[in-house]
């Protein structure tokens, strides 16, 4: 596999949440949850600084509360690896509204740059789309990223996924609020929920 | 010692009913669930409720994640699964801490009161103590007639008090796994 001109992860980011609008972003533990803090802090932003493994469903559990709100999961390639399962679990449950990205630099970037197994021989999308995803695809093109933004504010067409190859370098930090509560509560806040 | 059969066809018994009018009055949305068949009858009524949506897991700390973002989208969710996949979510169930989630699993129980499988012993007799550990209030039912009030109590506390709770359904109530050849 070539590794000439793979896109640079926060270029790609900033141009997916460039006309977000009232979607929900929530962004798997490590470098994409800076990657989505480095677009701007949202109150519809939801950063995980652990649960290895879980975005996706969380995605989906707030694509299935709220189904005329986009919900977008970024995530690395490690992180989804771990939670692989949850693609069937979402092939299942076909949210209209749910688009899953991965940003796969084929590397654990947090812990020292250790190959992923995307590196070698796991094709995610193909994954996916044998778990009943059928829209998945891989994009390889900025002109790509940008024709499919868009596409994450239909919330009937999805579910939807794409994988995307990055370069594997390590950007500096953007370190959003690791607040649990606070993440939660002011995403309840945005969607018209009171505290208990 | 009450026996049970591999699938749910003998007489319906009157505790998943008091769970699922239970689940209803408490405005519960999404139920993730790994099959047990001690939970057959409840998941049976979730899929024919309009009001509920049941997603099947492929492992149960899919179902944390699940819940996690149901409350963040604004719904309350229960976890149905078995002794043994308690351990298949102990990470994540750092999330119920994280986020003071309103937290609600109800845990079918093997590996006790007259197992025939060892396999399932480990497990279920750490099931308790896995859960106090990751910081989950444990209530358990043993008999039909308690298990209303100890749900109740325990829908109360997660939903209102947003304090996770597990309620264990002891394999002294929906009967030991029956082998035959």
């Amino acid at each position: 596999m070539s590794k000439a001109n793979l896109l640079e992860r926060r270029s790609v980011v900033g141009s997916l949440l460039a006309d977000r609008k009232d979607a929900v972003v929530v962004g798997g533990l490590g470098a994409s949850t800076y990657d989505i803090a480095a677009a701007g802090d949202h109150e519809r932003n939801f950063y995980l600084w652990g649960a290895m493994g879980g975005a996706v469903m969380i995605g989906l559990g707030v694509a299935l509360a709220q189904p005329d709100l986009p919900v977008v999961v970024i995530t690395g390639d490690g992180e989804m690896l771990m939670g692989m399962g949850s693609l069937a679990t979402v092939g299942l449950q076909k949210p209209g509204n749910l688009t899953i990205v991965v940003l796969d630099n084929e590397v654990y970037g947090e812990t020292g740059g250790q190959a992923s197994h995307t590196a070698a021989t796991v094709d995610l999308v193909g994954v996916a789309r044998s778990c009943g995803i059928a829209d998945a695809r891989a994009i390889a093109t900025m002109a790509e990223i940008e024709a499919f933004a868009p596409s994450m504010q239909d919330v009937s067409s999805g579910p939807r996924f794409a994988s995307i190859k990055i370069d594997s370098a390590n950007l500096e930090r953007v370190l959003s609020s690791r607040d649990g509560t606070f993440i939660v509560n002011r995403m309840r806040g945005a969607l018209g929920f009171n505290p208990i | 010692m009450h026996a049970r059969a591999d699938t749910p066809t003998e007489t319906a018994a009157s505790w998943p009913e008091d769970i699922f009018a239970i689940l209803q009055r408490f405005d519960v949305r999404q139920v993730p669930y790994v099959p047990d068949a001690g939970h057959s009858q409840l998941i049976e009524r979730v899929l024919g409720a309009s009001s509920m949506r049941a997603v099947p897991l492929t492992t149960e700390e899919e179902g944390v994640a699940l819940l996690a973002g149901a409350w963040a989208g604004g719904q309350r969710g229960v976890l149905l699964m078995q002794s043994s996949g308690v351990g298949n979510c102990v990470n994540m169930l750092s999330l119920t801490q994280i986020f003071r989630l309103p937290f609600l699993t109800l845990v079918t129980m093997r590996g006790e009161w007259g197992e025939f499988n060892p396999w399932q012993v480990p497990m279920g007799s750490s099931t308790q103590a896995v859960f106090e550990l990751s910081g989950i209030k444990v209530l358990r039912a043993s008999h039909p007639e308690e298990v209303r009030e100890v749900v109740e109590a325990a829908a109360g506390q997660a939903y209102n008090a947003c304090t996770p709770t597990a309620v264990l359904l002891s394999q002294r109530l929906i009967g030991a796994k029956v082998f035959t050849k």
